[in-house]
């Protein structure tokens, strides 16, 4: 799932400021998950900004709506209705939701509370961890399932540098070495031999180096055509 | 005694001739400036002249901002030095490498290193963006390739080949441990011709480390050289020891080097530094001659970064001297 992270009170107050309706946009999926951008965090950043606003003296209007989900047209259509009513809107959304949001609505200026920190799970309560980049051709056959593009600090593909000890990446304690783990899981499965193949420079013109990127499904589209 | 190999490949520079004459190899380290002034770069040259066999020009060392290793590779040319250009791949993909190795080599410029690089965290632009578009291990098949005259896609080079020894760094105190002779194996399969580790500071665990390296055959197949270094201080050794991933700092060398300022008060600050510098060329010197013993070490690099005036009594207290010359 994508994961994202609320923008500091004060950034937020910065971007709602020349506004004084505003509409707080919720997303009922990804960020709902991961406690950032659901009809709960809608309800809590939305009562700060009534209260931040109000003690600096000039108070806003924050209302709020959270839809299913922000990043397809069904979903955030039923918007229109209300936005004649607001002068901005604030979307918890992911970076997706904002620009869907942006960009069925080009009239009204649409403004993130939040971060997109990347993609990732929830591993313990609380905490979350990225695991894929998106790279756009998969290697996770070859490294026992642990992805070094998204975890390896420095995206080895033949792993581990000299910076890995005590199974920790040498830009902090609290990163695990993923040649480590990809090492253990492995070792564990019997297939040490695989890490001795030397791994060729990587094709990135399938990730974001190749440009922006778009999937068009002519078996999708003619579907819609018979329809 | 052992042949020593660079893996079947013939440049010409002067590091390699070192290498097959069989004679033990000492290579140095220069610390470009954090500046453009090239009398700082003359004068270290100076320093280390006659007493090593190549000497590296880091990449951006640290992940701070240096005069580039190309440039500094070329002042060394000039100065009569031989460089072994140091390459990472934080600050590099693979157009501006090959770019850089092109234009290195047409500067003379016969040895480089190729390396992964240090994370930018820890350096002086944090904020930067960095690139790993290919690893040590495909940089050094890149260099191996472009040595046959072909590009990293495949195209010939114009002009044809431009061989040039390449080297690789082996970390024998980073994990997984039973891993590292293996990895060592990978950059020899890549195309190393030459092998610098990691500072060595704990012996023991070099020395286990070279017997596996042996029993795999590794060092008939490639040159490895032990990383040595004189240390500073005490609290320098405990640093490295408590603080810097990736290093093992036995325990012998931190008691050795507050016993060398025993008895000094801490307000003597001149004559502490004397002591610790003393005792520091001394345990380089010991290790020196520790190594020499282990089979299959080729030699030494040595890195007194910013400290390069403890090379000569280092390489003259192990019995270095004079370094071997070869006719053109």
């Amino acid at each position: 799932m994508i994961v994202g992270e609320q923008k500091p009170l004060e950034e937020v107050k910065k971007l709602v400021a020349e506004a004084d309706k505003v509409l707080v946009v919720g997303c009922g999926t990804c960020v709902t998950v991961s406690f950032a951008g659901g009809t709960k965090e809608v309800g809590i950043l939305a009562s700060s900004l009534r209260m931040a606003t109000q003690l600096d003296g000039h108070a806003k209007q924050f209302d709020e709506v959270t839809v299913q989900r922000q990043c397809e047209w069904e979903y955030i259509e039923p918007l229109e209705a209300q936005l004649g009513d607001y002068d901005l809107v604030l979307s918890l959304g992911c970076g997706i939701g904002v620009q869907a949001l942006a960009e069925r609505f080009p009239e009204m200026p649409v403004v993130p509370g939040l971060n997109t920190t990347f993609m990732g799970m929830p591993t313990e309560l609380g905490v979350f961890e990225e695991r894929c980049q998106a790279c756009g051709d998969c290697i996770l056959g070859l490294t026992g399932g642990i992805c070094p593009i998204a975890r390896c600090s420095k995206q080895l593909l033949n792993g581990p540098c000299g910076g890995s000890q005590n199974g920790v990446c040498e830009i902090s304690p609290d990163t695990p070495c993923a040649w480590q783990l990809i090492y253990d899981r492995m070792a564990a499965r019997g297939q040490l031999d695989r890490l001795l193949e030397i791994q060729p420079p990587k094709n990135w013109s399938t990730s974001r180096d190749g440009g922006p990127r778009r999937i068009v499904r002519e078996d999708l589209r003619k579907l819609e055509d018979v329809e | 005694m052992t042949q020593f190999s660079t893996n079947g490949y013939h440049v010409g520079s002067n590091l390699e001739k070192v290498i097959h004459s069989g004679q033990f190899v000492v290579t140095g380290e220069l610390g470009p400036p954090q500046g453009w002034e090239r009398a700082e770069i003359e004068h270290k040259t100076q320093l280390l002249k006659g007493l090593v066999d190549g000497v590296n020009l880091t990449d951006n060392q640290t992940a701070i901002v240096r005069m580039s290793s190309v440039a500094a590779a070329r002042i060394l040319v000039e100065e009569g030095l031989e460089p072994i250009m140091q390459m990472t791949c934080r600050d590099r993909n693979r157009l501006g490498m090959q770019g850089d190795l092109l234009g290195a080599y047409a500067l003379g410029v016969r040895n480089v290193l190729a390396l992964s690089g240090d994370h930018q965290v820890f350096g002086n632009h944090p904020t930067a963006k960095n690139v790993h578009d290919i690893d040590s291990m495909q940089l050094i098949k890149m260099i191996r390739d472009m040595g046959a005259g072909r590009f990293q896609n495949g195209d010939n080079i114009v002009g044809g080949p431009m061989p040039m020894l390449v080297g690789a760094a082996a970390n024998p105190f980073a994990d997984p441990f039973d891993f590292r002779p293996y990895r060592l194996a990978k950059k020899v399969a890549a195309g190393a011709n030459f092998i610098q580790t990691q500072l060595i500071y704990d012996m023991n665990r070099f020395r286990e480390y070279m017997k596996r390296v042996v029993d795999m055959g590794l060092h008939e197949k490639v040159a490895i050289l032990a990383g040595v270094g004189p240390l500073k201080s005490s609290g320098a050794a405990r640093y490295m020891r408590d603080k810097v991933p990736g290093m093992m700092v036995d325990d012998y060398y931190v008691d050795e080097m507050l016993k060398a300022i025993d008895g000094i008060p801490k307000e003597e600050r001149a004559e502490r530094g004397n002591a610790w510098r003393k005792r520091g060329i001394e345990l380089c010197i010991e290790q020196i001659k520790e190594i020499q013993q282990i089979e299959g070490v080729a030699g030494v690099h040595i890195m007194a970064i910013e400290w390069e005036e403890a090379v000569r009594p280092i390489v003259e207290g192990v019995g270095l001297l004079p370094r071997p010359t070869f006719d053109a």
